[in-house]
């Protein structure tokens, strides 16, 4: 009974069907423990947590560098910025926007560095479903290369406030 | 505190163990000695358990009928002060008050003791209630929106904080009581060679609540400090690191309880033995050594921590953990087949299932508690802990879809399971309306089925957790969702609907019993259920040994192939995503 205690003998291996499922369940977890590894070796989705320090005084200077050289466009007043495919992307999330767009091709690699510069935010690339936390002093770079094109929003999905379901950005991959 | 037996007579009162005469009863059910210090602070801990319970419900209520988009019933402001309301009350208020109360029970009756000490349960109490009453205060004050995980740099109260602070302090202290008692026990030897498996369960988690409480702590003091503007400019990163440790670690406290209940339920409805008992304890062992580092499940998409510390700390030595849980999920049913069978329900693979207490609160809370756990939670949660794959998971709805199959559909049922013994065993009183008790485990348990899945196909399109209005309405850049995330939304309202009903009919039967249920003392509580005759087995009788299993190993694989199909699909899904690094 699990009320009593148990025979003085209970210390014993296990036998028939319960030997069978303690085998089964530990090969699942081995396939399990193998299948992370071999995806950040040989899969090409993997969040590697590259990051550097950063004030968001900094971020926020590096952004409108980036904002100033690459400009090429507007959409409702927000500047749409195309790095050069290779090169390096800012995106600045705050309270409640993504600033800017970023214009992108399908099948070039960018280095794109997120930070906050008030509260965590979420960074959240829809449809696609891609999702990566966005914290304040950190630059999160990742190096993402857009296997579709079309129009992407970027939804917040960090809690950051009473505006929180209004801050909505865009990425634009050109086929 | 004497009872009377079938001819008059009162016996003298039974003073075994280390118990102070007067202070002692012998269980008019089971036998068993009952602390009458550690049965008041039980029945106060539930009490306060079940008031949260309340709270936190009201609160599901109206955050369900917020996410369903076709009622969006609150305004932004409510919507983030009820979640952090919910999350408080239902994660730490009510389950860890029900905890202690399962501590407390396993330390005395179940090992003969009385409780360590009256003061320190006092203490742990009045710490515990004053804690919880400050942070509910202070979320209603207005100025601590900041929900449950209170990321910083976001800032509530310091009342907030110090609410949490003191509960954690009343909760650990109610934890050093309960070890007190092992301690007592262990010492005046009132208990003969091992503990008992469901002690050993609750050693377990209680090892695993000061873990996570010392994390709490350090997470929590710090934070207090800073809101009080003693320092500033505390890191974010590090809150996240630390404040996980108690988040996340605390629902292994909650595992622990829950499978301990499972054991004992299974025990008390069937007459289940464990198997295997090394099996079983070698399990709760691998729960103490192989979480601690849990809290790499929330940042497996966070700056700071490299990608080698989230694949090892998501799946350290094995995913032994997750091998514990495979477990229990298997051992338990194979001891209520093997009761069942020993008893004659020995027809064929499944009759032993079919032959059992359905209708027994008690038994069908315990078994969809360990279903939805098992296939609901344990699969989703496996699966959106894996590093990867959680890009696709990470801070959308396919969280709390998870999280509500394991900690409301696992633990909360399975506590709600063991009232329907506690009050009649405990408290000495018979429940009203034993009919709706028997139809509440299946509403609830049915409609937080639904609400997990919901939540869980509507955060696979991408729908985010915490979050006020999926239409994005005043946002510059219009965006929204396929129309199929808004019917699981819808289906998840509908779940709601059908749990907080299924919650408010355990409420309801649960303080009526409590308070005005008809008194049972000096006699046996009334049984759930009447033991069914068996149906003569087909072809030769003893064709299945009743010492054989096959019907929980079936079972069992049926669990891994959907655990493996599950697992690879979504796999697959993530191949299919941009390339990032």
């Amino acid at each position: 009974m699990s009320i009593h205690a148990p025979a003085a003998d209970w210390f014993r291996a296990p036998h028939g069907e319960e030997k069978v499922w303690v085998g089964l369940a530990i090969l699942w977890c081995i396939v399990m423990t193998i299948a992370m590894p071999y995806w950040y070796l040989f899969g090409k989705q993997n969040s590697a947590g590259e990051s550097y320090r950063v004030t968001p005084q900094e971020f926020r200077d590096r952004v409108d560098r980036f904002v100033e050289t690459n400009r090429v466009s507007d959409i409702q007043g927000v500047p749409v910025v195309q790095p050069a495919p290779g090169g390096d992307a800012y995106l600045r999330a705050q309270m409640w926007t993504w600033y800017p767009i970023l214009k992108f091709k399908k099948g070039q690699t960018y280095r794109l560095h997120i930070s906050s510069v008030d509260l965590q935010h979420g960074f959240s690339l829809l449809p696609l479903n891609m999702n990566f936390q966005v914290l304040p002093g950190y630059d999160h770079v990742l190096t993402l290369t857009p296997t579709s094109s079309g129009e992407f929003s970027i939804v917040c999905n960090e809690f950051c406030g009473i505006g929180h379901h209004m801050m909505t950005g865009r990425i634009i991959v050109e086929g | 505190m004497s009872s009377t037996t079938m001819d008059g007579a009162v016996p003298a009162p039974r003073v075994t163990g280390n118990h102070v005469a007067g202070r002692v009863r012998a269980c008019d059910t089971t036998g068993l000695p009952v602390c009458l210090v550690a049965q008041k602070f039980i029945w106060l801990h539930a009490v306060a358990a079940v008031v949260f319970l309340l709270v936190g419900g009201i609160g599901a209520l109206l955050l369900g009928l917020t996410r369903w988009p076709a009622v969006h019933l609150l305004d932004p402001q409510w919507f983030y002060r009820i979640l952090t309301l919910h999350g408080l009350n239902m994660l730490i208020f009510w389950i860890i008050n029900f905890e202690i109360a399962i501590l407390y029970f396993a330390g005395t009756v179940l090992l003969n003791s009385r409780l360590y000490s009256k003061a320190l349960a006092w203490t742990g109490f009045g710490l515990m209630t004053v804690g919880s009453l400050m942070v509910n205060y202070a979320i209603f004050e207005g100025r601590s929106d900041v929900l449950m995980t209170s990321y910083l740099p976001l800032m509530a109260t310091p009342v907030f904080y110090l609410g949490i602070i003191l509960f954690a302090v009343g909760a650990l202290v109610a934890v050093g009581n309960f070890f007190g008692t092992i301690y007592i026990a262990k010492r005046d030897r009132t208990y003969e060679g091992s503990v008992p498996l469901v002690v050993f369960g609750a050693i377990a988690a209680a090892i695993i609540a000061v873990v996570a409480l010392l994390h709490g702590a350090i997470a929590m003091v710090p934070t207090f400090l800073q809101s009080i503007g003693v320092i500033s400019n505390l890191d974010p990163a590090w809150y996240r690191l630390t404040w996980w440790g108690l988040g996340h670690m605390s629902q292994q406290i909650n595992v622990c309880a829950m499978v301990s209940v499972w054991y004992f339920l299974a025990t008390l409805t069937t007459g289940a033995k464990p198997l295997n008992q090394a099996v079983c304890r070698g399990a709760f062992v691998l729960y103490i050594l192989f979480i601690n580092v849990a809290s790499a499940h929330h940042l497996l998409v966070d700056p700071g921590v490299s990608a080698a510390w989230k694949i090892w700390n998501t799946s350290y030595a094995m995913y032994l953990a997750v091998l514990a849980s495979m477990i229990h999920g298997f051992t338990v049913p194979a001891a209520v087949e093997q009761a069942m069978r020993a008893k004659g329900h020995d027809r064929g693979l499944f009759g032993w299932l079919t032959a059992a207490p359905w209708g027994n609160p008690g038994f069908s809370g315990f078994m969809l508690s360990l279903v939805i756990f098992g296939f609901g939670g344990g699969i989703t949660g496996v699966t959106l802990g894996t590093q990867q794959i959680n890009i696709m998971a990470h801070n959308t709805l396919r969280i709390p879809g998870h999280f509500h199959m394991t900690v409301v559909g696992g633990t909360t049922l399975a506590f709600m399971a063991v009232t329907y013994y506690v009050v009649p065993l405990l408290f000495r009183r018979e429940f009203y309306a034993r009919g709706l008790c028997r139809l509440q485990p299946w509403l609830f348990g049915i409609g937080i089925t639904l609400v997990g899945i919901g939540m869980s196909f509507a955060g696979s399109y991408g729908v985010p957790r915490r979050h006020w209005d999926i239409e994005f309405s005043g946002a510059q850049f219009a965006t929204g969702f396929d129309s199929g995330a808004h019917v699981m939304l819808g289906l998840m309202g509908i779940g709601v609907l059908l749990a907080f009903t299924g919650l408010l009919l355990y409420i309801l039967l649960t303080v009526a019993a409590v308070f005005f249920g008809r008194r049972i003392e000096g006699r046996a509580m009334e049984p759930w259920h009447v033991e069914r005759t068996p149906v003569a087995p087909r072809g030769e009788p003893g064709v299945v040994s009743p010492a054989r299993v096959p019907g929980a190993l079936a079972l069992g694989i049926v669990f891994l192939a959907c655990f493996a199909v599950f697992y690879f699909a979504n796999w697959l899904w993530l191949s299919d995503v941009w390339h990032v690094r």
